[in-house]
């Protein structure tokens, strides 16, 4: 499988994706450079966390713009798969690829923990592979993760199964004491009605080596690996 | 002819305000504990080239729209000066 690590000017866990994807699961992966204009024929585009132009004006909000996201777009509408977490999940908001949007935190704080989410189905790309009833503990960083939309865009979601994790405890009780930022019902990542574009607040790139004493996020990935070995 | 925009952008009421919120806590520090209900927002200025003030408005309210400002969150208005 072959993944393009998209860079925008900001992007600081472009290289904890590349060594997840290469080194961690074998995958080819390239790095686009936000300025280009070629996906260079890669079968998922991974868009990274960060702080994408500095977070200006609101974070994604000029990433969107910029000219690889073109490519991304156009990759996105004929059905090319699209992997954003935190800022990548923003920039994919921003682009209206995934509907809704992430505000800032209810504390006002950046938060950088560990959380526990929940699968929500397995009717996806990055989650095929899941126990449904399992917790993973999988790291956050980020200032604005606050999933927000409307209640019809709510509805829609749950309609079309779009919901994959929410944020819960340690044994997988869904609470409002285990909602790191305040997301709508503790939505931590959804997918598109078409469910080739994924977006996540946790990162599971993070949390794929044993030296870091955590390799809840593996199933992430491998659950990418074996839609994308089914498919051939 | 040249116009200058000033757009306001704000959170919609309806959602939550953290940092009007927090703003609003810290009212009573300084004294002032009878202002309440703080929301904060964005103020943006720019100068355009139009034709005339129609296409200027448009040309702001497509700036908004598409990046300015995020509708799913927020509300935008300006006022639109002339200058000479």
């Amino acid at each position: 499988m072959k993944v393009g690590v998209v860079i925008f000017p900001g992007s600081n866990c472009d290289q904890d994706a590349v060594y997840a994807f290469q080194h961690e699961f074998s995958c080819e992966v390239v790095t686009l450079w936000h300025k280009d204009h070629d996906l260079q024929g890669v079968d998922l585009v991974f868009l990274p966390g960060g702080f994408s132009y500095g977070d200006y004006l609101r974070s994604g909000a000029i990433a969107r713009f910029s000219p690889i996201m073109q490519n991304v777009i156009e990759f996105a509408g004929k059905g090319g798969l699209v992997f954003g977490v935190c800022n990548g999940f923003q920039v994919l908001c921003e682009s209206g690829l995934l509907p809704g949007a992430l505000l800032r935190n209810t504390s006002v704080k950046f938060n950088c923990q560990n959380v526990f989410i929940k699968p929500q189905t397995n009717n996806s790309l990055i989650t095929n592979q899941l126990d449904l009833n399992k917790a993973l503990k999988i790291p956050i960083a980020h200032g604005e993760g606050r999933f927000y939309c409307d209640e019809q865009t709510l509805a829609s979601l749950k309609t079309n199964d779009q919901i994959l994790f929410t944020y819960c405890n340690e044994q997988g009780i869904v609470t409002p004491e285990s909602n790191p930022n305040g997301s709508l019902e503790n939505i931590a990542g959804i997918c598109n009605h078409t469910r080739n574009v994924f977006g996540m607040m946790p990162h599971p790139e993070r949390a794929v080596d044993a030296d870091l004493y955590n390799t809840d996020g593996r199933g992430l990935f491998e659950s990418v690996l074996q839609l994308a070995s089914a498919s051939r | 002819m040249k116009f200058k925009a000033a757009i306001t952008i704000m959170p919609h009421d309806a959602l939550l305000d953290p940092q009007g919120k927090a703003v609003t806590g810290s009212m009573k520090n300084i004294g002032l504990p009878s202002i309440q209900n703080v929301r904060v927002g964005k103020h943006i200025t720019l100068e355009l080239e139009a034709a005339n003030e129609t296409e200027a408005k448009q040309s702001v309210d497509n700036a908004c729209t598409k990046l300015l400002a995020n509708m799913i969150m927020e509300r935008y208005e300006f006022t639109l000066t002339q200058q000479s």
